[in-house]
């Protein structure tokens, strides 16, 4: 048995034995039990990815498994980094959760003043259903990046998508939010899995052949228009659950009204698939396409981007401006993809090696991020019972090590270094600083995309760093600005062994990037329009470009910065008075008495970049002044009121909602009740099929 | 392509040039003040003020305002830390660079902006209305001014093919004409709104303004005092030391040493102090005769940065 078979095989047993465990065991031990299996079946698809990393391959077909065929698994460098990716976040979450659903936290319910009335309990994530979901989740996650034929893939796709939901109605009982982000993220899911069905059924149809092998040996027998057709399907399928712009409306609700662990999983691990599944139909299924399939995806990208930015820059909710994140994240990743895809087609194979090596960084890397500043998140949650920035605060003294770690994971998420983000964010540019001196005379497509390209990530720097300022700052720092954050106290340990397993991960990664190389290039190396050479190499403490002029230590730039920052130290001890910082009071411009209400709070953070991006986010206020019985030019109370929707959503959902509510209820003139009328239905429809099938055969 | 490596000369070289800059900053302070101060008709505290500043303040008893974290002490560490950590690796002297890996333009100018986000977070920490209003308008202004900057430099590596500082000023050393191509113009222009902006000179922010409304940076740092003031100061101080400087060599590379010889080092350090003296000067000059801005009249100017960067990108693109 090889290693990679027995990772799968620990991913299946855990994971049954988790669900098994999470139904059926007294509630005691219930969160012990389902908490680590998940981590078990986590650190199995470690194991597997691991080893089709360092070069292995493993594939297995059951014959009369499914229904509709055979299930055929088959795990490769490609699946193997995102086998990985989803492990290292199932270990955290599945350990997080022990903490997380013990007794003893606040959750947020309708009332308006939330957390200290509600009477703490374990909230909803530590039901029986729940714990017995989430190692299905898990394991259901891993198991879509090793599906090798469209059947598998379906069937492993939709019971992520089903497992999930029901995670993320585990709240339903106490918050109608729930409901409506459960309904939004079925809805969407299975949108896209109908588009996804529809493409590879084109596809597998066109080969004559469902598992991955016929499909790479079809692939080249398709008509231009039919690849085209499967390859926009496919992308928009897997863009949806990739939270791409403007197919990511569930995504900020789902991944806010769920438990924080779920969050983590879904954001940092299940999003990734959906970036897996363009890079492995496009890539390597399809083999590659034309130029304007690369043109479309970093559209989209820039698109997802940018938005996803934008409103993470002015959210007020914790959980929703991280979900907003996501969507910036993916969007980059988008932008590294499609930019291979164009270089690809031009057939510049360094380059576009080297930003589809960037994108999978990358996804590694925010997965890393993100799972801690969720985790981070739902910690603060569970402690306060609020995700409302406006009213956090001051948990730097009362949550030293969330505080310690989600600083550090912002950083990261800002793309700052010594945090991994800043890694991959420079090899991204990398990527397109030398479409200029690599690529020849440039084409116009290359001329006009990637200055638009560069402009963009530039912005979601800018944009990234603001935002996670706030978050942090806001968030975290100063003065608590309600009573839940002032009498909030860290967690169970297990959840802060969580975090710290993330953390590691992010300092691995952010200062070694160079063990990324040589998995990343056999990952390329299986791609056809991509292979060549190694896009990165290094000695461990700098990243050295292949092919490529272009060198990056982060290990120096972190060991500089703490090398210069402690000599500053020492310089000050010596030169300064050697005194003990004496503790004062706050000056303040003379104002004596600070209240926590004079503090600055996320709206207001977030106050000028709203009126500068005033027109593409169109915030609604709404002030009410009440003034006094006795005269109305005596003013009693104002009230504030600002809301940022969703543009993307209230322009576009809408009408779509209307016309299949309108569809619906034409319908119901064909659909009246009658069972006589159905079996009509039925017989004539399959006669009709039949003549069809009869005819054409 | 120059050569790196840690050599005796090159780490003498980035020696040398950390030396000059945080020995320097404070004087090119006291210097803008001066030119300002005669040319508004006062007689000013003469060049060597802020140096006496900061040995006042480093002699003071440090500070912690009550509720504030390790975030706020940390700050200014940090702060400090990253410019000079820029200030070593900065191609300002010479072009041999014994830490290559660092001298990256993106490493660069992510480093300056962790500079200004530890600030920003510290200024949150404090708890006061005005912390965090400084804080969020210095996010703000960073915000719109990173992605200028980045803008330019992209353009001007794309050029070399690199994204080493080094590699970059050699370049221009090698081919003098493409300092007046319309890349490198656009670029210069985009930059230059961005030095004004992130280190906070008129019409952005008013570094000699103590009206609270108005304050950018200061608001900032308004509850620092003793020894964390005067490492804030020196560090913003080195800050528009290091971004003219680093304008400079982008722009006006000449002087600057291709090797690590003694006696060419010496020779580049003079001319380096004369141009950023002179950059200085001419900025100091420039302030008096503008008004601040607006606070929201700002992100015109940056947006419009921005467009420059842009048009600078594609120019390289299209101009190639």
């Amino acid at each position: 048995m090889t290693v990679i078979a027995a990772g799968l095989l620990i991913v299946a047993l855990a994971a049954a034995a988790g669900a098994l465990g999470g139904a059926c065991a007294p509630a005691r031990i219930r969160a012990l039990l389902a908490g680590l299996l998940t981590a078990l079946s986590g650190a199995g698809g470690i194991t597997a990815g691991v080893a089709a990393l360092s070069g292995q391959s493993w594939s297995m077909r059951l014959p009369h498994l499914l229904p509709l065929g055979s299930a055929e698994l088959s795990v490769d460098p490609l699946s193997g980094a995102f086998l990985v990716i989803i492990g290292a976040v199932a270990v955290a979450a599945g350990v997080y959760s022990v903490g997380y659903t013990a007794p003893g936290g606040s959750h947020p319910t309708d009332d308006i003043e939330p957390a200290h009335e509600t009477v703490p309990d374990a909230g909803g994530a530590a039901s029986r259903t729940c714990q017995a979901t989430l190692p299905l989740f898990v394991a259901s996650m891993l198991l879509v990046p090793a599906a090798a034929s469209v059947t598998t893939l379906l069937l492993t796709w939709e019971l992520m998508a089903l497992s999930s939901l029901v995670l993320v109605l585990a709240d339903h009982r106490s918050r109608g939010s729930v409901r409506d982000a459960a309904l939004w993220y079925a809805g969407m899911t299975h949108a896209g899995l109908a588009a996804i069905l529809v493409g590879l059924v084109l596809f597998a149809g066109g080969t004559g052949g469902e598992s991955f092998v016929s499909l790479r040996e079809g692939a080249d027998t398709l008509s231009p228009g039919l690849r085209s057709a499967v390859f926009v399907l496919t992308f928009l399928g897997f863009g949806s659950k990739a939270g791409m712009v403007p197919l990511h409306v569930w995504l900020p609700r789902a991944h806010a009204e769920s438990p924080s662990h779920v969050s983590a999983l879904m954001s940092a691990a299940m999003v990734n698939l959906g970036v897996y599944g363009v890079v492995r139909v496009a890539f390597d299924l399809l083999g590659g396409g034309p130029r304007w399939w690369g043109v479309l995806v970093l559209a989209f990208g820039c698109l997802s981007a940018t938005y996803g930015v934008l409103q993470a820059t002015v959210a007020t909710d914790l959980k929703r401006l991280l979900g907003y994140s996501t969507s910036e994240n993916v969007g980059l990743m988008l932008i590294g993809i499609g930019a291979a895809g164009i270089f690809a087609a031009d057939g510049n194979r360094p380059l576009a090696g080297l930003l589809l090596a960037a994108a999978v960084l990358h996804a590694a890397n925010h997965a890393a991020f993100k799972a801690l500043l969720f985790l981070g998140a739902g910690s603060v949650l569970r402690a306060t019972g609020l995700r409302d920035l406006d009213r956090l605060g001051g948990l730097a003294a009362r949550m030293p090590a969330t505080t310690a770690m989600f600083g550090f994971a912002a950083l990261a998420a800002a793309a700052l270094p010594p945090g991994n983000g800043f890694v991959s964010e420079w090899l991204l540019l990398q990527g397109l600083i030398h479409s200029l001196t690599l690529g020849g005379t440039p084409s116009v497509i290359v001329a006009v995309s990637m200055p638009l390209a560069v402009a963009v990530v530039a912005l979601t720097a800018g944009l990234g760093a603001a935002a996670f300022v706030k978050a942090f700052a806001v968030g975290f720092l100063a003065r608590p600005r309600s009573d839940a954050a002032a009498s909030a106290s860290e967690g169970p340990w297990p959840m802060r062994a969580a975090m710290a397993s993330m953390l590691l991960v992010c300092l691995t990664l952010g200062l070694a990037p160079a063990l990324a190389g040589a998995p990343l290039t056999r990952i390329l190396a299986m791609l056809p329009t991509v292979r060549d050479g190694a896009p990165l190499a290094g000695s461990g403490v700098t990243l050295h470009l292949a092919g490529i002029a272009g060198s990056m230590s982060p290990l120096l730039i972190a060991a500089g910065l703490l090398g210069v920052a402690a000599v500053v130290v020492a310089l000050v001890r010596s030169v300064g008075a050697r005194r003990p910082r004496r503790v004062a009071l706050v000056w303040g411009c003379g104002g004596t008495r600070l209240d926590p209400r004079m503090e600055y709070t996320a709206t207001s953070f977030a106050e000028p970049l709203m009126r500068v991006f005033d027109d593409v986010l169109r915030p609604e206020h709404d002030v009410t002044v009440t003034p006094y019985a006795e005269s109305r030019y005596l003013v009693e109370s104002v009230q504030f009121r600002q809301r940022v929707p969703d543009r993307v959503e209230a322009r576009i959902y809408p009408p779509l909602l209307a016309a299949a509510a309108w569809w619906g209820d034409r319908s119901r003139a064909v659909a009246n009740g009658s069972v006589h009328r159905y079996l009509a239905y039925g017989f004539f429809g399959f006669v009709a099929v039949l003549i069809v099938v009869g005819f054409t055969a | 392509m120059t050569d790196h490596g840690v050599t005796i000369g090159s780490v003498a070289a980035a020696l040398l040039q950390l030396v000059l800059l945080a020995a320097g900053a404070p004087y090119l302070i006291g210097m803008m003040r001066q030119v300002r101060a005669r040319l508004e008709g006062r007689v000013g505290a003469g060049i060597g003020q802020p140096w006496r500043d900061l040995r006042k303040q480093l002699r003071k008893e440090p500070m912690r305002p009550d509720g504030t974290s390790w975030v706020f002490a940390g700050a200014p560490r940090v702060l400090l830390a990253s410019t000079v950590l820029v200030a070593v690796v900065a191609p300002l002297l010479s072009t041999v660079s014994p830490l290559a890996g660092a001298a990256d333009i993106f490493a660069v100018v992510s480093l300056l902006l962790l500079g200004t986000v530890a600030l920003a977070v510290a200024g949150v920490d404090t708890g006061t209305a005005f912390g965090g209003m400084g804080a969020s308008r210095a996010m703000t202004v960073a915000a719109l001014a990173e992605p200028t900057i980045l803008l330019a430099g992209f353009a001007l590596s794309s050029r070399v093919g690199s994204s080493n500082l080094a590699d970059i000023v050699a370049g221009t050393l090698v081919m003098p004409a493409t300092v007046l191509s319309p890349a490198s113009l656009l670029a210069a222009v985009a930059f230059a709104v961005v030095v004004v902006a992130e280190t906070g000179r008129l019409p952005v922010d008013n570094p000699a303004t103590h009206l609270e409304l108005t304050m950018i940076h200061e608001a900032m740092v308004l509850e620092y005092a003793g020894p964390d003031l005067a490492l804030v100061e020196l560090a913003a101080g080195m800050r528009l030391t290091v971004l003219l400087g680093l304008g400079a060599s982008l722009f006006l590379p000449w002087g600057i040493a291709t090797s690590a010889a003694p006696l060419s080092l010496l020779g580049a350090a003079a001319v380096l102090v004369a141009k950023v003296a002179a950059l200085g000067a001419i900025l100091a000059a420039f302030e008096v005769f503008v008004a601040k801005w607006r606070l929201f009249r700002v992100p015109e100017l940056l947006a419009g940065s921005f467009l420059f960067g842009l048009l600078a990108v594609s120019a390289s693109f299209f101009l190639a």
